[in-house]
């Protein structure tokens, strides 16, 4: 089937087969390979993509699905600079392995965009869905409150 | 790792043009609206459709209002839908309790009610809620529209009344005005099905409506402790009283989550628990809607 779909901006003309699930024609078809392929059954957050600003399982969508829709990963994130939210994941050392990090920050952006100063509670049930193996999860969570009291300083 | 079969994929514009999808396949058909279960099932090669048939396209199905106290949750309202409507948490708190305890976000961005009822594991949150709420289930199909009320609805395990011609249209309630809570027991406090759950809805009558998850084949409505208590407030006694009968209502099993035993007894405390938080709420007191009771 000819599907098109907006991934970070730019719009592709793909040819998918309906079983054809979005996690592999995002990193096969399109190249984009920051969506990792961990559980494959929603359990894990690794595959987590934005899809109209809104977090999915890209492990439990088909291609055909999103037709029309706009998809966007780490990539459209931090295309043109890093996002506060990455650069504080940087500072403050909130990734070891890296494979959980591109759900992570977007998991936390879809957080951020509707509540842009979350408690540690608010944090800790966005990210619920979301393993972490090397952290124990306390300096992403860190991370996260932290923008959220940056975007509360007043700019001079 | 793929989906092993390959099938047809239609994404209609009209109820029409679905039903007629359905009626037209001469094999087996699926019905796909936030596809958190179909997609795993269909990798896990545990359904292997001929035909998926994307409803996501159709208009008029994501009704969320009350009109005349009943309210309406179309076919695909997802559970963040729930979850950020001011008109459920007024009208309809156990719905928006109950979604909140469902999986994680990037789930209930895309999982909807009615999907989860269809699934009809033991374990779905929104069976309980929907059941204390004396739902009814509208579906169309190619004799025309139909209901079902909720408690003929669940018939087995991750069985319906559906037809596998037939989709589910929405939902409807009609609410008195009540309190009630759902609680659910989960290993953890995040991303977890329910070990053990009961949601209570209780009127000015003390009228109550109760109903377990995840403690037998399918979720299930305890007639015997409504009548039971029926009219009394939640006393030690009464509660005494309701506790004493749970265990002749549900029909739990050991599995990876929790033993039967377990089962059963934490049914019994969150039943105690629960009576009280319903009537208190009720009452316009007692913990908040959304603060976990257990």
């Amino acid at each position: 089937m000819q599907v098109t779909i907006t991934v970070n901006g730019e719009s592709w003309d793909l040819d998918v087969a309906p079983a054809d699930v979005l996690l592999d024609v995002l990193r096969e078809q399109i190249g984009v390979k920051s969506p990792k392929i961990g559980c494959e059954r929603g359990d894990c957050g690794s595959c987590t993509v934005l899809l109209d600003r809104r977090t999915v399982r890209s492990c439990l969508v088909l291609a055909v699905e999103v037709e029309g829709h706009e998809v966007t990963t780490v990539e459209g994130i931090g295309a043109d600079r890093l996002s506060d939210l990455q650069e504080l994941f940087i500072t403050l050392n909130s990734f070891q392995c890296g494979f959980c990090a591109p759900g992570i920050v977007l998991s936390a952006t879809e957080l951020l965009d509707e509540n842009p100063n979350p408690d540690r509670h608010d944090v800790q049930e966005a990210l619920s869905g979301n393993l972490c193996r090397c952290t124990g999860y306390e300096p992403i969570i860190d991370a996260v409150l932290a923008v959220g009291q940056r975007s509360g300083e007043v700019t001079p | 790792m793929v989906i092993p079969h390959d099938f047809e994929y239609v994404r209609p514009n009209t109820l029409e043009e679905a039903t007629r999808a359905l009626a037209d396949c001469s094999g087996s058909a699926q019905v796909l609206a936030g596809g958190t279960d179909l997609v795993a099932w269909l990798r896990d090669d545990a359904v292997h459709p001929d035909l998926v048939v994307d409803i996501k396209a159709i208009d008029g199905l994501r009704d969320l209002a009350v009109a005349d106290r009943t309210m309406t949750v179309g076919s695909l309202v997802t559970f963040t839908d729930l979850m950020e409507s001011s008109v459920v948490a007024e009208h309809a708190p156990l719905l928006s309790e109950a979604a909140e305890t469902v999986a994680s976000p990037g789930i209930r961005n895309r999982a909807t009610v009615v999907g989860n009822i269809c699934s009809a594991v033991p374990s779905c949150d929104a069976g309980p809620v929907l059941l204390a709420y004396d739902a009814h289930v509208h579906l169309v199909g190619p004799e025309g529209f139909r209901s079902v009320p909720i408690e003929a609805w669940f018939v087995g395990l991750r069985q319906t009344a559906r037809r596998e011609d037939e989709i589910v249209t929405h939902l409807t309630m009609e609410l008195p005005t009540h309190g009630g809570c759902y609680v659910k027991l989960m290993r953890y406090g995040g991303e977890d099905l329910a070990q053990a759950a009961v949601a209570i809805v209780v009127d000015d009558a003390h009228d109550y409506r109760i109903a377990f998850g995840a403690v037998a084949p399918t979720p299930v409505r305890a007639h015997a402790v409504e009548d039971a208590i029926r009219g009394r407030a939640p006393t030690e006694d009464v509660i005494a009283e309701a506790v004493a009968m749970v265990r002749s209502e549900i029909s739990p099993i050991n599995d990876l989550r929790a033993t039967a035993e377990y089962r059963a007894h934490m049914c019994e405390v969150m039943l105690a628990r629960g009576l009280v938080a319903a009537d208190q709420r009720r009452n316009g007191d007692g913990p908040e809607y959304r603060t976990r009771l257990i």
